[in-house]
Parts: C-alpha cells; structure tokens; sequence
C-alpha cells in the first residue's frame, strides 16, 4: 500500500472528507499503518490509550467486559473511527476492539490527533456529531433497559 | 580514639619548609652539594679569561716559550690550551646546570605526587559531615590546580637559594681578590631592595590568599551549576546564575589586577634600583677618574661586574616572592585538609585476619548523634538487635531513623553512647571489619564509571589477593612504576593483580563468581535489566566460538518458529539476492554492519568509496533526483508546522533548521538543472534517499527496477572494497556470526517487520522462547554485566541503580545488612519480591531495614519505632499494633 493510496482511503472517511490534500498526506504519512490478525484486540478495555484507529480494511467487534461475560455491543467495519475516548479525555479504555476478520487499520497517536483537531475545527465537529449520535444511542438502550426491568418487577 | 587533629601526625606539616625538609632532606642535601661542586669550576670560569687576555694575548706569562709539565709551549699553542680550557669549563659548569635542573624536577613531581595523594587519603578519611561544608568544586581545584605549583617550588626550595646564593658570593669574592672597594660598589644598592621588596611582597601575599579564596569560590559555583543544572532550567535561572557567576568572576579581576599592579611595581623598583648602579657607576666614578684619584680600567670592570652579578640577585628575588607565593598556597590547602574528626590511618590500613564474624547480640546504648548545632538528631536510643533476625525501623521522616540507620553501618561516628556486638565496641573496629562484615544500602545508590560487572564486584575489592602473572618485560615495568610509588609514598596496590576476595562471597574462586553474581541480580530483582542489556551488547566469536555456535543454532530455530501463519511476515530476514523492504537504502546497499568509524550508516552518502560504487552502477543521478522528490515531499508536508513540533523529530527526513534550505534548494534546481549542484547541496539531497524504508514511508520511490539495481550496488560495493576498508565492515551471512552486531540482531537476523500489529513484543516472545532453548539466557545476562554504567551510572534508571546496590551488597554476604530507604525508587512489585527475597538469602544473619512504609514491617521480627530522635517503641508487629501506640497511629496514617 502506498502514501497516495492512503489518502485516497481517508479521503472517503467522512471524518476527514474536507482536509486539504497536503494535511490528508501528512496524517497518511505520520499515521502508523498496521494490520491485525482475526483476534488481535486494537484497544484493550482498561489499559490506557494513546492512539486511535481508523479501520481502513475488514471488520472488528466492539465488546465490553461484564460480571457475567464478554458481551458485543457493536460490530464495526471500515471506515470506522475508534479509541478517540481514551484519548479525549484520559481514561482508560472503555471497551475492547477486536479484529474479526483479518484487518487493516491506521493507528492515529495522540499528538497527531490534536494537532489535526487545532488545525480543523470541522474534524472536532465530525466527531461531536458522532459522539453525540452515540450517545442517543446508548441513552435510547438504556431506557429500553430499564423499562425492560421495570416491567420485570412487576 | 577516632580524632586526630595535629597536622603533623597526619604526615602534613603545617609550614611548607618542614614538610619538604620531611620528606625529601637526602635529595636537597644532594642538590646542595652539586651546587657547592659547580662553584670551584665557576670561580676557574671567571678568573680563566683574565690569564687568556693578560697571560696568552698580551703575552705578559711569558718570554715564550713557556715550559710546563716539561713541555715547552710557543704563544699561540699557550692560548689555545687556556681556550681549550675555558671550553672545558663551559662545558662543565652547563652540565651541572642540567643535572641539577634534572634533579629539581624530579624531586618536585615526586613531592607533588606525594602531597596529592596524601591530600586524596586525606579525603577518604573525612568525616562525613565535613563534605557537607566543602563542596567537590573546591577539593578538586586544590588538588588539581592549586597543588601544582607547589611542586615546582619544592625542586626549587634548597636549590635555587643555594645555587644562585652560591654565584653570587662566588662573583663578589672574584670581584673582591680584584678590587675590594669595586666589590663593595656593585652591592651598595643591595640593602635598598632587601628592605624595600618584603614590605611591598608583603602586601601582595595577602592579596594572593584572597585571590586563591575566590578561585575557589568559582569551582564551587561551577560545581554547584553542573549538579543542579536540572533546576536552573526548570526555572529559568541562567541569567541569575550568569549574574553571580560573572559577579565572582569580577572579585578574581580586581584582585588579580591589583596583584600584576603590584607585582609590577616590585620590578619597577627592582629593574630602576638595578640601574641605579651604572647611574652611580658613571657619575661618580666618573668624577674621581677625571679629577686622577681612580684609574679607567677599574671602573670599566666595577660596571661589568655589576651587570654579572645581576643575574642571580635578580634570580634569588624572584624565588623570594614565589617561595611567598607556595607558602600560602600550601598553608591554606592544609587548613582545609586537617580537619577535627580525621579518621585515623590505621582504621583503614589494619585488617585483622582472620576477620571475625558480627554474630549475636547487637546493642545499642544511649546512642547518640548530634549535628554542629548541637542539636541531636538521634537521642539516647538504647536497644538490643538479634543479628539472627530481622529489624524493620519505622518513623516519619526526620525522626532520626536514616541517622540512626547510617549509624548502625557506622558511617557516622556517634556522638555519645555506645555500639557494640557481642561486647565488642564498634567504634573502635577497623574499616576492614566494619565495611566487610556490614553492609550498607542507602537511597542514593552510588556507581561508577565502569561496567556493571566491575560495579557488582566493587564491594568485594579490598586489597589485592593474587599474583597478576607478568611477563618479565612486564615485570619490570611494574618494577619501575612500583620503585616510583613507593618513592612518592603513593600506593603500591597492584591494580592488575586479583582484588575480588572470593571467600568474602562464599565461593571458591573466579569459575564460582558468575553464578554468584547471577544469583545476586535474581535477588535484586535485576536479571531481567540486566538480560536486556546484554540482548543489545556484543560477543566476540573469536574469544567465545561456543557462543557464536548457539547464536546461530538460535537463529535458525527462530526461522524456523515463525514459519507458522500466526507469525509469518513479521520479520524480513537478510536474504543476500533479495531487498529488504523493511530496511533503508544504506542498509541494503552495505548489507552488513560497520565496524570503525569508516562507513556510518548515518552518513553514507559521504563516504568516497560508496559515492565510486554508485557511479560505477549509474545510480547517481537516480538518487539526486530521488533526494529531490523526498525533499518535495517532506516540504510540502511539514512546511507548514511549528519548528519545534515532534513531528519533525519523529518523522521528518529533514530537520525543522534545514527545512528553509531545502525550500530554497527546490526552488533553485529543477528537475533537470540537478548537474548545477554545489558539492554540498548535492551531498544533502542525495543523504535523503538512502534513509528511506519502503514499508515504513510507503512514498512509492523503490520499485522493483530500483531494487534490482541496489541489489547490483551491493554486489559491487563487497567486490570492489579495497584492502584497507576490508575490515570497516562485517557483511551479513546467515552461516556465520556477526561479531559487530548486537546478540539481539545476530539471532533475528533480519527486521522486524513494519505495520504488524504488535509485531515487536511477538517476535520479542519467540525470542526469548529460542534463547531459553539454547540455554542462552545466562550467557546473554553475563553479556549484559559488561554494559557501562556510565558515569555515576547516569546510563541506568534510578531503580536499576538501586537494585544494583543491593545485588552489590548481597554479593558481597555481610552478617548484617542495612537498608535504609534503599528501595525507594522502585515500584511496588519489584519492592515487594526485593524484601521477601531479601529476607529468605540474609535467614540466620542480620537484617535493619529502615523502611518508607509502615505496612512494608508486617513480617519483620521486631520493629523499632522512631520519633524525634527517640525510639518510642519497639517489638514485633501484633504487640505495636495495640490501639494508642505511635506504631497504630502511622499505620493509620498510611
């Protein structure tokens, strides 16, 4: 895979569909390109995170790490943006990533990802959007889940 | 008694003269005598022209011919013999010059070496607290600088006065046979100076303490910036500290300007007073031969004999004032190296052999320290220790409990009370027993520039215990260099013999010591520390063939385990008839490592030979227009950020200093205008190809016709190495090891590959699966004990240096070890293994471990609680934790 082509697959991501071409080939060239093998994990829930990935090839599942076992909460495919949390806000990682098919992801550091996010404000708004459709997301879950328990009670 | 304080029973005179008197009498003796042997000759030398000019030239020793010895001599044959003689007496008297300068110097380098190292075993013997009031600065300008002229002086104290002296009396009693009242004439002035010169020197002598004072200052400051040098960059104080420091440099200017003033003014006065002679001389001689009461030829003479006699006056004033100078040079070294509380020589010297073991009950009463205020940081603490069992001391910090700590290793002598085991006193004990049989770890883990072999071992070298085994050549350079030690009273420790006392560590000899040392590490915690330094060190195959042999039989086992799918492609081996994707241009194209400084993977681009391969290959004008599209590239993606962002460090081919550069390059050379190039321009655009690595820049530059033709250019670049670079570098070759590469590089034998998702730590596990199964790990952890702690062991972190102390001390077996707050500095985890492993190898010999953290004493066997000095409490574990205690309290807390 070369530079150019890198870009090419940002370029279709809508995260970073309106960078400027040099910017886009900057972050292809300073992104670490790596693949993983079915099963590999991309981030660990509870370790700390310095990076984020953008899945440029295959599939991976999100899971997280409960009392009674590992439950699936998301399976994502490519062009995916993931492990921004750890990085946004210093905590460790919130769930687990792990590849399901054999995959190529590009592994976006910490330093990296500010820069592009003080550089393109439309970036920071990219991801609030998708922070905040998330959120309605899992908002919606969990009132399911407790209008679920509650008619469980009665 | 531990206290000397006379300077004279340390070996140190206070008066310079006494201690040169002292220590080379037999050699100033000897210089005075040669003095006294030049004076006969020097006479015959002032006298012999007189016979030439009246005798053979005036011919007044005739009627020739002349008979002597019954040979009749013509005139002529009479003033070649006295010449001849005159030329035999020059020849002498410059001979003995020589000797005696010879003789000075020798007897000045000997002394100085003397006072160095008494100066330096003076050091050793400080009490601690007395480095707290002299700074490292300041020793080692005395003992370096300061100390210097001295020795210069020494050579010059008995022989300058002696010899000048001498020609001076010997012309004036020449003078005085000729002429009396001339005699007198040429030294009138003489009392004018001798009364002048010491009242003006006196003044400068004083200026000169003051100026070796401040010099002082200035190497504290000096010494004082480099150890906080941290600080003032936090803080950004440079500017203050260049204030104070151009401050102190100022004081120096004033007052060594006001010293060549003076000094000046002393030879004004001494040069006009000299020239006061021929004033007087002229004038008033003149008179009295004008008026007919004095002869011409009389007054010619005085004013000769004055000038002759100019020289050793002028040199015996100039003694004078630098035998001024040494003289306070020396007594302020020697205030400041008599110190109150001078260990006693003996203490270090005496070993008492058999050295007898610390066993049984270690007692403690009214133990007391107090520091120069008198305030007592340890007060009356009175307990009795099991030296079978182990101690844990608990306090707040300042309670007195690393006092008490360094106390109990008596590396503080105490103030009151008594330490004893088994009823023998310890503050009498020689180093030899106390250094040996107690063992001291502290928080600041103290290395030194060597290996960390060298650093293990240290605590087992005290004396020298074997024969080194020299060859007669050697032997008598060794001879040579003992005889001249022992001259200077310098050590006569035989640095190549054996010093490690292996029965000290419980082993028979040098083959028991590897297993010794690698045990300590595992106690310590370091083996892993340790292994992977000796992963990036180097083996020599020569010397160890059955290493390099396991490193290979390594290296096909790795190949062979990452055959399986889970680990195929994630390492790129050296194949010699294939590019290696994950490697650069210049690794390819050298396909081995250097050896010496002639070719630098860094800079390869520079070196003649490989620009001759290239352009043998036609590759060249590829690279120069390959350089140019990476410059193109790096420009266009980092123009636009900030010069200091890592970015650059990180990334970019180019640094943020150059990138302007660049930017101007591009815009001045076309594509096609690349034959136009300055020699270094083109130097700096064709660098920038051979950094490049395929799989790792993906700038889609090295595509399958390139590599074919790198590929050729490796060809050439081996075939074509001329003789002498033969040796610059050790080609890659799969069957043979590679004596310039790592231990870690001989086995993998390739490059990890890019991209691969944990790709290091993986190949970082079947690597360290190969080198368990050729038994590898112990020889890889010896490897690892020659890298160079560095100095200080600034190479190691702080928690390796730590761990270093103690497998230093575990080596060296005390019967009791101390620890005071010397796992600090460590996480949790390696702290927690350290002490358990610690308590297991030191079962039935002594432990007092002064610990940060109360929980830590939970299975010690008995504690000491310390507060304000005191020790409020003591007992094991279940009785302090009783509610009301000092003990329940800090646990508490914690």
């Amino acid at each position: 895979m070369s530079l150019l082509q890198d870009v090419e697959v940002l370029r279709n991501i809508p995260l970073f569909a309106k960078m400027e071409p040099s910017k886009l080939k900057l972050l292809a060239f300073t992104a670490e390109r790596l693949t993983f093998q079915p099963g590999q994990f991309l981030v660990k829930q509870g370790d700390a995170g310095d990076s984020a990935y953008v899945i440029v090839e295959g599939e991976a599942d999100v899971q997280v790490d409960a009392p009674t076992g590992t439950i699936t909460v998301a399976h994502i495919g490519r062009h995916a943006f993931v492990g921004e949390i750890a990085i946004l806000c210093d905590v460790p990682r919130t769930a687990s990533v792990r590849a399901a098919t054999p995959l190529t992801a590009m592994r976006i550091t910490k330093a990296l990802f500010f820069e592009l996010v003080n550089q393109f404000p439309s970036i920071a708004v990219e991801i609030m959007r998708e922070l905040a459709s998330r959120l309605s997301r899992t908002t919606q879950q969990l009132q399911q889940t407790l209008s679920q328990i509650e008619s469980g009670k009665k | 008694m531990l206290r000397g304080t006379a300077g004279h029973r340390l070996g140190m005179d206070n008066s310079l003269y006494k201690y040169v008197i002292r220590y080379s009498l037999r050699n100033q003796i000897w210089l005075m005598v040669l003095a006294g042997v030049s004076f006969p000759f020097l006479y015959l030398f002032y006298e012999l022209p007189k016979n030439i000019v009246n005798g053979a030239i005036q011919g007044r020793a005739g009627p020739f011919p002349v008979e002597y010895f019954g040979v009749s001599l013509d005139q002529v044959t009479y003033l070649f013999i006295l010449t001849g003689l005159f030329l035999l007496l020059v020849v002498i008297n410059q001979m003995v010059k020589y000797y005696i300068n010879v003789f000075q110097g020798i007897t000045g380098e000997r002394m100085l070496r003397r006072l160095r190292f008494q100066l330096y075993s003076h050091i050793l013997r400080f009490p601690l607290p007395q480095f707290r009031k002299i700074s490292p600065g300041e020793l080692i300008a005395m003992l370096t600088g300061e100390v210097e002229p001295l020795g210069g002086f020494v050579g010059d104290s008995f022989a300058i006065p002696a010899f000048q002296g001498g020609t001076l009396l010997v012309i004036l009693t020449f003078l005085f046979i000729q002429n009396p009242m001339m005699a007198a004439a040429a030294v009138a002035l003489y009392p004018v100076q001798m009364y002048f010169i010491p009242r003006m020197q006196r003044r400068v002598n004083q200026l000169g303490k003051e100026r070796v004072r401040l010099v002082r200052r200035l190497s504290e400051r000096i010494g004082e910036t480099v150890q906080s040098v941290q600080e003032i960059h936090a803080n950004d104080t440079s500017a203050f500290e260049q204030a104070q420091f151009s401050s102190r440099l100022g004081a120096v200017f004033w007052v060594r300007f006001d010293i060549y003033n003076r000094k000046f003014m002393i030879k004004f006065l001494n040069n006009f007073i000299q020239q006061m002679g021929p004033f007087f001389f002229y004038a008033i001689g003149g008179y009295f031969v004008i008026k007919g009461s004095l002869d011409l030829g009389t007054l010619v003479a005085a004013v000769a004999a004055h000038k002759d006699l100019a020289s050793p006056w002028k040199e015996l004033l100039t003694f004078y004032q630098a035998q001024q100078d040494a003289r306070i040079k020396y007594e302020q070294i020697i205030s400041q190296f008599v110190v109150p509380g001078l260990m006693e020589e003996k203490m270090q010297q005496e070993a008492p052999d058999p050295l007898p073991h610390l066993a049984g009950k270690l007692a403690a009463a009214n133990l007391t320290l107090a520091n120069e205020d008198g305030i007592n940081l340890v007060d009356s603490a009175s307990f009795t220790l099991d030296l079978g069992r182990h101690t844990a001391v608990v306090g707040a910090s300042g309670s007195g409990k690393e006092e008490l700590g360094l106390l109990l290793a008596r590396l503080l002598p105490a103030t009151g009370g008594r330490l004893s085991v088994d009823g023998l006193d310890l503050r009498d004990q020689p180093e030899a027993l106390i250094g040996r049989r107690i063992g001291f770890v502290g928080p600041g883990a103290a290395l030194f520039a060597a290996s960390l072999r060298e650093n293990l071992t240290y605590g087992l070298k005290h004396r020298p215990l074997t024969d080194p085994g020299r060859d007669l050549e050697s032997k008598q350079a060794h001879a040579r260099e003992l005889h001249e030690a022992t001259s200077s009273g310098n050590s006569a420790g035989d640095l190549a013999a054996d010093w490690i006392d292996y029965r000290l560590a419980g082993i028979n000899g040098p083959a028991e010591l590897n297993l010794a040392m690698l045990m300590a590490l595992e106690v310590a915690d370091m083996t892993e520390d340790v292994y992977q330094y000796g992963l990036r060190g180097t083996v020599d195959p020569g010397a160890r063939p059955e290493v390099a042999e396991r490193v290979l039989r390594a290296r096909m086992a790795l190949r062979e385990r990452v055959r399986v799918p889970d680990l195929a492609g994630l390492v790129e081996f050296f194949d010699d008839t294939r590019y290696n994707t994950n490697a650069t241009v210049a690794e390819n194209l050298m396909f081995g490592t250097p050896v010496g400084g002639a070719f630098d993977l860094e800079r390869l681009a520079a070196s003649p030979y490989v620009t001759r391969v290239l352009d043998k290959i036609g590759l060249t004008q590829d690279l120069l227009v390959m350089g140019r599209q990476i410059a193109a590239t790096m420009v266009e993606l980092f123009a636009d950020l900030p010069p200091d962002h890592e970015f650059f460090r990180q990334f970019s081919f180019i640094s943020a200093d150059s990138l302007p550069d660049f930017q101007a390059l591009l815009a001045k050379y076309p594509q096609d205008r690349l034959g136009d190039l300055k020699p270094e321009e083109r130097l700096a655009l064709l660098s920038l190809p051979f950094k490049l690595i395929p799989t790792r820049h993906r700038l889609d530059l090295i595509d399958a016709p390139f590599q074919a033709r790198i590929l050729a250019a490796r060809t050439v670049f081996a075939s074509d190495l001329p003789v002498e670079l033969k040796a610059a570098v050790e080609f890659f070759d799969v069957g043979r090891y590679n004596a310039a590469a790592t231990l870690q590089d001989n086995i993998l034998f390739g490059k990890i590959a890019y991209g691969q998702a944990e790709g290091s730590e993986r190949i970082g596990r079947v690597l360290s699966e190969v080198i368990a199964s050729e038994s590898l790990r112990e020889t890889i952890v010896n490897v690892g004990l020659d890298f160079q702690a560095g100095i200080g062991g600034s190479r190691l972190s702080g928690a390796q240096r730590q761990k270093l102390s103690i497998a230093r001390n575990v080596l060296k077996r005390p019967d009791v070890l101390i620890i005071s707050e010397g796992t600090a500095a460590l996480d949790a985890g390696s702290q927690t293994r350290i002490l358990e492993r610690i308590r297991k190898n030191f079962a039935e010999r002594g432990l007092i471990w002064v610990l940060h953290r109360v929980t830590l004493a939970r299975d010690f066997d008995h504690i000491l609680v310390m507060q304000g000095g005191h020790v409020v409490e003591q007992g094991n574990f279940e009785a302090l934790k009783e509610p009301g205690t000092v003990f329940q309290q800090m646990l508490g807390t914690e």
